[in-house]
């Protein structure tokens, strides 16, 4: 059972209360009409995959109900940080720092 | 290597079984090879099987960071069947059934495929019109699927309850009947003999760190924990790790690697004729040769590469183990693990050449891998060996995803893959 920090609500709860929602930061094309196949590809299919460092979304579904970003160590299913949505990423190495 | 037939085992009978020899040699990487395959589960040991036997290429290695079969291999379920709804899957699937039938006689080697049927399990006027239409593009692509009626289910399933009082009541089921389980074990065992059998090197617990490429961009080899090992082709068939192998040579992949469990109950006297899988209250089960029963649904919530996952999964899955089979409510559970599945954005497979000369990749196959045991090395060893994809697995290929034209297998429904 993960156990995860919500943001918005300042409070760590059992996973069952969060739904993940896959990679973070991925923007949105701004003029999706110029785009070409590969950038669609990229846009709609490519995911890190990572072993190590996840940058990722999750939802308080059965709470507050908000997205917010996280990063997890895939190895460990460790929480290194969560953070609001919108904000920019952490920094990786900081926060490795921190964990140790 | 000593054939298994009825003169031998009487021979060693009367030697008290002292002298077989090993099944497989230990074997340290030689400087060179025609191809080096990644990844020593069923299908990577299964498509140095038929390079070897279909075309001639012996001077193969099989290497993987572990044990053989330790991963996926030995981690499923055992369920093969091939109701896929898309045609192009139907082909494929159903190929490595045709290929599971014949593949104890093909190995000299017991994989125990037994075809005791699969029973889908329709609980909402949804499932049921969506079931009927598996079944009748099935048989359209002949692939054996029929309908049953509740009290046939019964009648084929009898630890099946059926009360119209049930929570999720079975209003009917789709029958593979020449679906069923194997031995997963035996299926490494047995590709790995006789790929060795033939000259193929099987080198294990030696991790690949990085497939190295040449000034012209094409494959020249592996480096390993034991060195660099030189390739005139390399093939990738490393499942849950595939994106791992395939960055180091600059090739990205549609996949994303969850883990998937499974758990099993203590061993009972023989009560389960079948394998039932429910989509709508996702688990399905069926009992090994060994009494235990063998459980398991759908992947972790997230992504992960610990080869575990969480407790509520399997909370989750017993619970509707217990719901579609109150009978089995006080069965203890004995053991449960995981392991890491590659998942692709339309749920379907990916057998392929890549952008880059001399590398290929089999890989993507989910929550299904096991089914497809042979067909997949069947035309991965076809693919690396011609350079061109065999016709079965042509519509299998990563640039899909760039051309729109997608094998949408998640899209049709089957929770349970």
């Amino acid at each position: 059972m993960l156990l995860i920090h919500c943001p918005y609500c300042k409070e760590t709860l059992p996973e069952s209360e969060f739904t993940y929602a896959g990679q973070a930061h991925i923007v949105r094309p701004e003029m999706p009409s110029e785009q070409t196949d590969a950038q669609w590809e990229e846009f709609l299919f490519l995911r890190a995959n990572p072993k190590g460092p996840h940058y990722e979304r999750w939802r308080h579904f059965h709470g507050c109900g908000r997205f917010f970003n996280a990063v997890r160590d895939t190895v460990s299913d460790k929480f290194l940080t969560t953070y609001p949505a919108n904000t920019p990423k952490p920094d990786l190495e900081s926060l490795i720092g921190d964990a140790e | 290597m000593t054939r298994f037939n009825a003169l031998n085992l009487v021979k060693h009978a009367l030697t008290g079984h002292k002298n077989w020899t090993e099944q497989w040699p230990e074997a340290e990487p030689k400087k060179e090879y025609d191809v080096v395959i990644v990844g020593a589960g069923g299908h990577g040991l299964g498509a140095a099987h038929y390079l070897a036997k279909e075309h001639g290429i012996t001077n193969v290695a099989v290497i993987d960071k572990g044990w053989l079969g330790g991963g996926n291999t030995g981690r499923n379920t055992t369920i093969i069947r091939s109701n896929y709804l898309y045609d192009e899957s139907a082909r494929l699937y159903d190929h490595a059934v045709d290929l599971w039938e014949g593949l104890s006689q093909d190995l000299n080697y017991n994989v125990m495929y037994s075809r005791r049927g699969v029973l889908m399990l329709a609980h909402n006027v949804h499932d049921v019109q969506s079931f009927q239409r598996h079944v009748h593009a099935n048989r359209l692509n002949g692939v054996d699927n029929r309908w049953l009626t509740p009290q046939e289910c019964k009648e084929y399933c009898p630890p099946l309850s059926i009360s119209p009082n049930a929570r999720y009541p079975v209003m009917g089921g789709a029958l593979q009947e020449r679906a069923g389980t194997a031995r997963h074990d035996a299926v490494a065992w047995g590709y790995a003999r006789s790929a060795a059998q033939r000259g193929v090197d099987i080198i294990q617990n030696c991790p690949v760190t990085a497939i190295r490429r040449g000034a012209n961009g094409a494959v020249e080899g592996v480096e390993t924990a034991k060195g660099f090992i030189k390739a005139k082709k390399v093939a990738v068939s490393a499942a849950g790790h595939t994106s791992v192998v395939m960055d180091t040579a600059g090739v990205r992949l549609p996949l994303e690697s969850y883990p998937l469990q499974a758990l099993v109950s203590e061993p009972v006297k023989p009560i389960f004729p079948c394998v039932v899988m429910s989509n709508a209250v996702h688990a399905y089960i069926s009992q090994s040769d060994k009494g235990e029963l063998v459980i398991g649904s759908g992947t972790d919530q997230y992504t992960s590469y610990s080869q575990r996952g969480g407790l509520p999964l399997i909370e989750h899955t017993v619970a509707a183990i217990v719901e579609i089979f109150p009978i089995f409510n006080r069965m203890r559970m004995l053991r449960k693990w995981g392991g890491i599945v590659d998942v692709t954005p339309d749920r379907s497979a990916i057998i392929s050449k890549t952008p880059v000369d001399g590398l290929y990749v089999n890989c993507g196959w989910g929550t299904g891998g096991f089914k497809a045991t042979p067909g997949a090395a069947h035309t991965f060893a076809w693919t690396i060996a011609k350079n061109e994809p065999h016709p079965i697995n042509a519509p299998f290929t990563m640039e899909r995803f760039r051309t729109g034209r997608l094998i949408d297998e998640a899209a049709a429904a089957a929770v349970a893959h």
